[in-house]
């Protein structure tokens, strides 16, 4: 098992690093407008997990005028991280362990066409990381805030899921495959999620300024843009160290 | 693409090399199914912040 186990290695470094960079990255850029997102949610009536009744419950269209106190405290979540710290701490978690799991994928996919040679080939199928999980899953699926109308959880998790997969096939062949009628199936892929279409909700009322969201996806697209680059170069670079950079230097002038 | 001509498992079978990257591949496709995508209250939680800032489908 030492392929498994380099595989394992090379993920655990890269996504450590490029987790706490997105972690970092978040704190100032993202997170801030979950919290301002929050605010309206309270004043909206607190967060409501009963998706498909969300939008039958709310039928008089009185939407953020002051909901009744106890439609707040009725709702029972379960444990949550305290505010602050702990918060910040789980955040940070969730980033790094996220973070393996990507760079997991990303390597493994990559040892499949021959591995990543360098930092350089690490920043280009980081890129195609992002493409494939930020890029075209947010098309259909803008990042959301807190409190924004949307459409129930588990179709756009299967949406979510299938373009992903749809994408990264589609990439795959245009960059592997050297046959025209392939290169136009793969387009067709990658294309075809977005005809289908994302699932929507009932009504895009939504207490969340246009302004706020619009900032949010921006800095979403960003955040998730860098940490996909770092993780790249950084898989790029600790493979390099691993088999010795200098071969593969010395092959790609001969 | 060019790709590197250094192999990480130089000395594994093809056979064996398929199965140790698919099994690394799933291990992070599980471990990032557990965290953007459980419907545990906690889990939700906990990765709060993180399935919004990264686009993950939420609430």
């Amino acid at each position: 098992m030492t392929l498994f186990r380099n595989v394992v290695f090379i993920a655990a470094i890269a996504g450590l690093v490029a987790g706490v960079v997105l972690a970092c990255m978040q704190a100032y850029a993202t997170v801030p407008l979950i919290l301002k997102a929050e605010v309206y949610e309270q004043a909206g009536g607190g967060h409501t997990h009963d998706h498909g009744l969300a939008p039958a419950a709310t039928d008089s269209n009185a939407m953020s005028s002051a909901m009744p106190a106890e439609a707040a405290t009725a709702e029972e979540e379960g444990w949550a991280p305290a505010d602050g710290f702990e918060r910040f701490a789980f955040n940070v978690v969730a980033n790094v362990v996220t973070g393996i799991g990507f760079a997991l994928i990303l390597v493994a996919a990559s040892e499949f066409a021959g591995g990543i040679g360098n930092w350089r080939q690490g920043l280009f199928w980081g890129f195609a990381g992002f493409a494939v999980f930020t890029l075209a899953p947010n098309l259909g699926l803008p990042p959301e805030l807190p409190a924004m109308p949307a459409a129930d959880l588990a179709q756009r998790q299967i949406w979510w899921t299938a373009t992903v997969v749809a994408t990264a096939a589609g990439l795959g062949l245009l960059a592997f495959r050297k046959s025209l009628p392939l290169a136009v199936i793969a387009v067709g892929l990658i294309v075809a999620p977005h005809i289908v279409g994302a699932p929507q909700p009932d009504s895009f009322e939504s207490p969340i300024p246009d302004g706020l969201h619009h900032q949010f996806v921006v800095a979403v697209t960003l955040t998730n843009l860098v940490f996909w680059l770092v993780l790249g170069a950084v898989a790029g670079l600790v493979r390099g160290r691993l088999t010795g950079t200098a071969t593969g230097l010395r092959d790609s002038f001969a | 693409m060019n790709t590197a001509s250094v192999s990480l498992g130089a000395s594994v079978s093809s056979q064996s090399r398929f199965v140790q990257l698919a099994l690394a591949a799933f291990l992070g496709i599980f471990v990032m199914g557990f965290v953007g995508f459980s419907h545990i209250d906690a889990v939700h939680n906990a990765a709060h912040d993180y399935r919004h800032s990264m686009g993950f489908p939420c609430h």
